[in-house]
């Protein structure tokens, strides 16, 4: 019998290996982190419970910011969708609350996520394409036609014309009759990962950081159960970033929102509560629980130690989790379904807020109806059927689950001390840094890929034909020209000077310091369409121009 | 002439999309198999990528979309480089097009089309294997000598 971990390596481990040496010279997760055999007490010397691990509810929170996590209540089902017309998605909207969903998450179209009207000519081919196209207040409208704004809460996935849209939100809560410090929701409104990974950004990082911290103080006064940002790692891990570059780069970000907010006034205590997150649920398993239990812990002592924040919501790092839309393969799509299974393990394992499960036919297209199903379905079985809600973060006190949660936590540091000594996550990505780290992970990984080092079932091992699926969903193009003949009988209806004088009024209160939240709502009540404010925006704030870094 | 013998490659990002994980690594992946490679960057439109394509006297153009806007965009490519005499530029494409849109996309004269989970070096071979090496003389003055640059069309 062994006395430690080393005496047991040196004895029977290394007994074992001459007959049955390793499969590999060496076993890593996906950040270089070395994964040893096994994990003993001995993995865990300076491990200290109450302070590295508490308890759930209890500060740094790394077992999970609830004290009874889902045994009181499941995750939100949210299944992000949205495609051709505010009328077509609004029917998707209401099928998936009648199949159980319990919140809904918009995806809109890269016209109106990046400012530009159905009918300008950089829409053409785009309108209603990868989500919903939203001109005007009418078109909200629409979207949310037969559905209460106080009886769902809605996340929209909206960055650099965030304050439009969370404004026609308002706009038509008022309309309906909701009083809005009720709403209840999610607007992404993080522009900074929009540099580094996702590309829908307009205006250059300083005055788009500007519209970020208007939102938060608007929200502040009247919107107090809005969550202002999700600051968002899931797209940084989606173009190729490690599990640790996730982290590190979005709590960055997190870090570059909290100064910003504090330089331009705000109290840390009246804002932060309502910051949240967005991960990737990837392909390694523990990886994934210590990485979304690291986040935590680190969230948590930033915000105590570095900004002295005294509210104990401040210091919860509530996320949303998606998984790993990259890992979705075009050769086998069934085995999709299984590997969105473990992902969303991870997630749950791991303590997330809220859950989006893809659809195994997302290598192809929108996801189908029936895709879409057995996704929501996949989490419906998670939460009812396995024993995974029944208790708090199961796997915490696992020595491997300890250790990989340290070892993450200080490679994170490191990235953090980089991008400080850089002048932060602005100047960082002003650099092109943090992009340059993404892009050479994500070409080290095809590399691994392309020579069979690492392996992606159905693509380079285990190779067959593979079914064609039936049902995708098709876009129809005349669905584009119902939309420019909708927005152009808006235009037509619509107090054309109330519209002129709420655009001046607008790029007057742009060019100042005031904040722009109440000045672009009265636009949006007056119809002025996305394309129309971005326009004036356009012309204040100037444009950003892409940094390509090789 | 060293740079004479080198194929010379467009990467282009088609639509308002911003995925560019594919695009930049099989840029990378053409420079490093020896080819001169020029990427876009993300949001270029139609006129743009035939503007490149001329200033830069590519033999082949690799467009990249996600954005679901292939069947309007790419047309519109084609037809631009037929109308500045490029008609033997081979053209490629990558991206997520559902199965259906591809025999359109093969009658509009892109020879390839590569989803998810294509080995970067099939498409290497590809390109080498149909670029007619001998064609090409015109159109070789004051290029850029690096092997992997950008050129972002104003």
């Amino acid at each position: 019998m062994s006395d430690s971990k080393s005496d047991w390596q040196k004895t029977t481990l290394t007994g074992a290996l001459s007959h049955f040496p390793e499969r590999s010279p060496s076993f890593t997760t996906s950040s270089g982190l070395n994964i040893e055999p096994v994990y003993t007490p001995d993995d865990l010397p300076d491990y200290d419970y109450p302070n590295d691990s508490g308890y759930p509810g209890e500060y740094p929170y790394t077992r999970g910011i609830q004290p009874s996590m889902y045994r009181s209540r499941l995750w939100t089902m949210r299944q992000y969708a949205g495609f051709a017309s505010a009328a077509e998605t609004n029917r998707r909207f209401r099928y998936l609350l009648e199949q159980g969903q319990t919140g809904l998450s918009v995806a809109f179209d890269l016209p109106t996520q990046i400012g530009y009207d159905s009918d300008h000519p950089l829409a053409a081919g785009e309108v209603g394409r990868v989500g919903v196209a939203i001109d005007t207040l009418q078109d909200m409208d629409v979207l949310f036609k037969d559905i209460p704004l106080d009886k769902v809460s809605t996340s929209m996935t909206i960055n650099s014309t965030a304050p439009v849209l969370l404004s026609m939100y308002i706009a038509l809560a008022r309309k309906q009759g909701v009083d809005i410090t009720k709403l209840e929701g999610t607007i992404q409104n993080d522009i900074l990962k929009e540099y580094i990974a996702r590309g829908t950004y307009i205006f250059p990082p300083r005055p788009s950081m500007r519209l970020t911290t208007d939102i938060f103080a608007y929200c502040s006064k009247n919107l107090p159960r809005w969550n202002t940002i999700s600051i968002s790692g899931y797209h940084i891990r989606e173009a190729g970033s490690t599990a640790v570059q996730e982290i590190a780069f979005t709590l960055a970000n997190a870090i570059a929102y909290v100064e910003a907010a504090i330089q331009a006034g705000l109290n840390v205590d009246g804002f932060a509560a309502r910051l949240s997150f967005f991960f990737d649920a990837h392909n390694n398993l523990f990886e994934e629980v210590a990485k979304f239990r690291a986040a935590r812990r680190l969230w948590a002592r930033i915000m105590k130690e570095r900004f002295s924040a005294a509210d104990a919501r401040s210091m919860m790092l509530r996320f949303h989790t998606q998984t790993a839309g990259c890992t979705l393969t075009a050769q086998q799509p069934y085995n999709n379904i299984v590997r969105v299974a473990v992902q969303a393990l991870a997630a749950i394992l791991g303590g997330t807020q809220s859950l989006h499960t893809n659809s195994f036919d997302e290598a192809y297209a929108t996801p189908s109806e029936d895709a879409v199903t057995i996704a929501l379905r996949t989490q419906q079985v998670l939460a009812h059927e396995n024993g995974l809600a029944d208790v708090v973060d199961p796997l915490g006190g696992s020595y491997f689950i300890e250790s990989l949660t340290d070892g993450l936590e200080k490679q994170v540091k490191v990235y953090l001390e980089k991008v400080e000594k850089l002048g932060g996550a602005v100047a960082a990505i002003e650099s092109g840094y943090q992009q340059r780290e993404i892009q050479e992970n994500s070409y080290r990984q095809q590399k691994e890929v392309d020579a069979g080092r690492s392996t992606v079932v159905g693509v380079n091992k285990f190779i067959s034909s593979t079914h064609k699926i039936a049902g995708l969903t098709k876009i129809d193009p005349e669905q584009e020209k119902a939309q420019k003949a909708n927005l152009a009988a808006v235009k037509a209806g619509r107090d054309n000077k109330r519209v002129s004088q709420a655009l001046d009024n607008l790029k007057q209160v742009a060019a100042g310091d005031g904040n722009t939240m109440p000045a672009v709502l009265e636009c949006v009540e007056a119809y002025a369409s996305v394309g129309e404010i971005c326009d004036v925006l356009r012309v204040v704030f100037g444009t950003h121009q892409e940094l390509l870094v090789f | 002439m060293e740079t004479d013998s080198r194929i010379r490659v467009l990467i282009a990002k088609a639509g308002l999309d911003g995925h560019d994980r594919g695009a930049k690594v099989v840029a990378r992946s053409l420079a490093e198999a020896g080819m001169d490679v020029i990427y876009t960057g993300i949001r270029q439109t139609p006129e743009a990528i035939v503007d490149a394509a001329v200033r830069e006297g590519v033999d082949v153009v690799g467009l990249s979309i996600f954005s679901g806007a292939h069947l309007e965009l790419f047309p519109r490519i084609l037809r631009g480089l037929q109308e500045k005499g490029l008609d033997e530029v081979i053209v490629l494409a990558g991206g997520i097009v559902p199965d259906d849109d591809i025999p359109e996309l093969k009658k509009l004269g892109i020879r390839a089309v590569y989803g998810p989970g294509t080995p970067v070096d099939e498409i290497a071979a590809y390109i080498r294997k149909t670029v007619a090496r001998a064609a090409k003389t015109a159109g070789k003055k004051g290029l850029s000598k690096s092997r992997y640059t950008s050129s972002i069309p104003k």
